[in-house]
């Protein structure tokens, strides 16, 4: 299968006031395929995955240029609709955030905001969001029970639901593994993997074999700047820049 | 492991902290014990039944004086419901205002004064009710008299505002960003995500303002005597009311030493003081309920 390119950026820089934390990033994310952004902390990684979804806009001062396109079209143009762009690029937290609701409750959280009102509906997107995120059969007799009574592994294939359930087109996992245990954590790349023929995913990540294993395509960011970027195997069989190599090989970071 | 030596110095200070804090319980023990001693022998007179039921209040009667304080026990419960029903948005509201939707500068410019609000003697409020408040109730409503349960309920109101926003909003402010963003990441707009998952998960914070809204509002006394016209007819919105409170203070005067109506008077203070015991209850449970969620 051909690569479509979904997200697209052009010498996009974000500035957290005086601080930039992006520079001249440009970048081709591919559709219906696994990317991961890795390099050392505070190189601009989870900045980048905000500004996809334009979480970034809550932060006072924070602003973007350059071109960031999401099918074509500018993700900061003015008449942009933000909480539509958000449905359709779904994200995923590094802390399981489940509402202090129940599991069922959680998930039709994002269907009711966008006008489902139908039980019958909303019952079935519950089922099959909570099905495609491998955990309906752990929690298909608790649906009334508070989400906060589950395993973190469990609260973050919930919150996996959870964006599930109003059909994004991209998903943003930032780090989304690294605060479950190891088991938790297997199941959740095993997920993402399942996932991947329907979605394209976007994803942060610390651990170098993660991003190995589960991706198509390998970012590398340092100090803001994307030093490489290709397919996975090839990163890290033959990376070309000396400072990815270090990096892969843990040299430094 | 053994206990370090003591000090004789630090041993009179920990003693002097203990009296302290065993003067304030023997004042609540004493207090009990007196609003007991003291209000249960009317009741005992009248009859239970009687007293808490009976419909008319009318102490003064020479030939059939009447103790029945059910119109004084229903328009402090309505007043407080009231209260809260009027009180407990407006506060609630102006404390999301404040927690999320206000600009830094204007919220701080806003909580001192929501601060003098509270600090406002009570009787400063009775007086603007009385001199602003009836008058304009009697030409809008077109009453002969402008005051009763309305003008008292509004007044109370206005006067729980402080605690309810200040204890809601400290509530708000509590709730973990990570829930607003996770709805946000939805889809949510700002004001949906505060309505759907800020305020349900600051909910016992927001109990807690509730309760202690109703504990002032039914302690309340010489703001709602201002306002309330003190008859103490069965409980109308338009109508002359006297609430529990401000049937002790009206009558407490003249009561004679002795006299039954002085007795019923300590009565009606027991009852206040069981209502408060119980608000205070809910309050403690409604605090303990949030801190374990
Ligand atoms: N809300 C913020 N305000 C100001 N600076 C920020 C903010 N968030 C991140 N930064 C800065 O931007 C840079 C990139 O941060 P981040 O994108 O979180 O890095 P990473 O996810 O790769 O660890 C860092 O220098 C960080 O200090
Ligand atoms: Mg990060």
């Amino acid at each position: 299968m051909a690569e479509r390119t979904i997200l697209a950026a052009r010498d996009l820089d974000f500035y957290y006031g005086e601080v930039q934390a992006l520079r001249h990033i440009s970048i081709n994310i591919p559709a219906a395929r696994v990317t991961a952004f890795i390099g050392p902390s505070g190189c601009g990684k989870s900045t980048f995955l905000r500004t996809i979804n334009r979480m970034n806009d809550l932060i006072p001062a924070a602003r973007a240029a350059g071109s960031l396109t999401f099918r074509g079209q500018e993700i900061y143009a003015p008449d942009v609709d933000v909480t539509d762009l958000r449905r359709r690029v779904g994200m995923v937290f590094q802390k399981p955030n489940p509402f202090p609701m129940s599991v069922y409750d959680n998930v039709a959280y994002g269907p009711r905001t966008h006008g489902i009102r139908d039980r019958r509906r909303l019952d079935l997107i519950v089922e099959e969001s909570l099905r495609a995120a491998a955990i309906w059969d752990e929690v298909k007799d608790r649906l009334k029970k508070s989400a906060m009574s589950l395993s973190g592994g469990q609260q973050q294939r919930l919150c996996i639901a959870r964006a599930l359930a109003v059909e994004p087109e991209v998903l943003l996992m930032d780090e989304a593994t690294s605060a479950l245990d190891t088991i938790s954590a297997a199941r959740i790349e095993d997920l993402t993997l399942e996932l991947r023929e329907r979605f394209t995913i976007v994803m942060v990540t610390h651990n170098m074999q993660q991003a190995a294993r589960i991706s198509d395509k390998t970012a590398f960011f340092l100090a803001g700047e994307l030093i490489e970027f290709g397919n996975t195997e090839r990163i890290f069989s033959m990376p070309r820049d000396k400072r990815t190599e270090d990096y892969i090989t843990g040299r430094f970071g | 492991m053994q206990r370090a030596k003591i000090k004789p110095a630090e041993l009179a200070m920990r003693l002097l902290l203990l009296v302290c804090a065993l003067t304030a319980i023997a004042f609540v023990l004493l207090i009990t014990a007196y609003l007991i001693a003291a209000g249960l022998p009317a009741i005992r007179e009248v009859g239970l039944a009687s007293f808490l039921l009976g419909r008319t209040w009318d102490s003064t009667n020479a030939s059939n004086p009447q103790f029945g304080i059910l119109p004084l026990v229903l328009t402090s419960v309505y007043g407080a419901a009231g209260a809260i029903v009027l009180g407990v948005p407006v506060g609630f509201f102006t404390a999301l205002f404040l927690a999320k939707a206000a600009p830094r500068p204007l919220a701080a410019a806003i909580r001192p004064v929501v601060g003098l609000l509270a600090g406002i003697p009570s009787v400063v409020y009775g007086l603007v009710g009385m001199c602003v408040l009836v008058p304009a109730l009697r030409s809008w409503l077109d009453l002969p008299a402008g005051d009763g349960l309305l003008a008292s309920i509004i007044v109370l109101a206005v006067m729980i505002l402080p605690s309810v926003i200040s204890l809601s909003e400290a509530a708000l402010a509590s709730v973990p960003r990570e829930y607003e963003e996770a709805s946000l990441a939805l889809g949510a707009t700002e004001a949906e995500t505060w309505l759907r998952v800020s305020a349900p998960a600051a909910k016992s914070g927001i109990a807690a303002a509730v309760v202690l809204g109703v504990g002032r509002a039914v302690g309340e006394s010489m703001a709602i005597l201002m306002v309330a016209g003190n008859v103490p007819n069965m409980p109308g919105l338009l109508r002359s009311v006297r609430f529990l409170t401000t049937g002790i203070a009206i009558e407490m005067n003249y009561a004679a030493p002795g006299s039954l109506q002085r007795k019923a008077l300590f009565s009606i203070g027991l009852v206040l003081f069981l209502f408060i015991l119980l608000i205070n209850i809910l309050l403690h449970l409604a605090v303990r309920r949030g801190r374990e969620a």
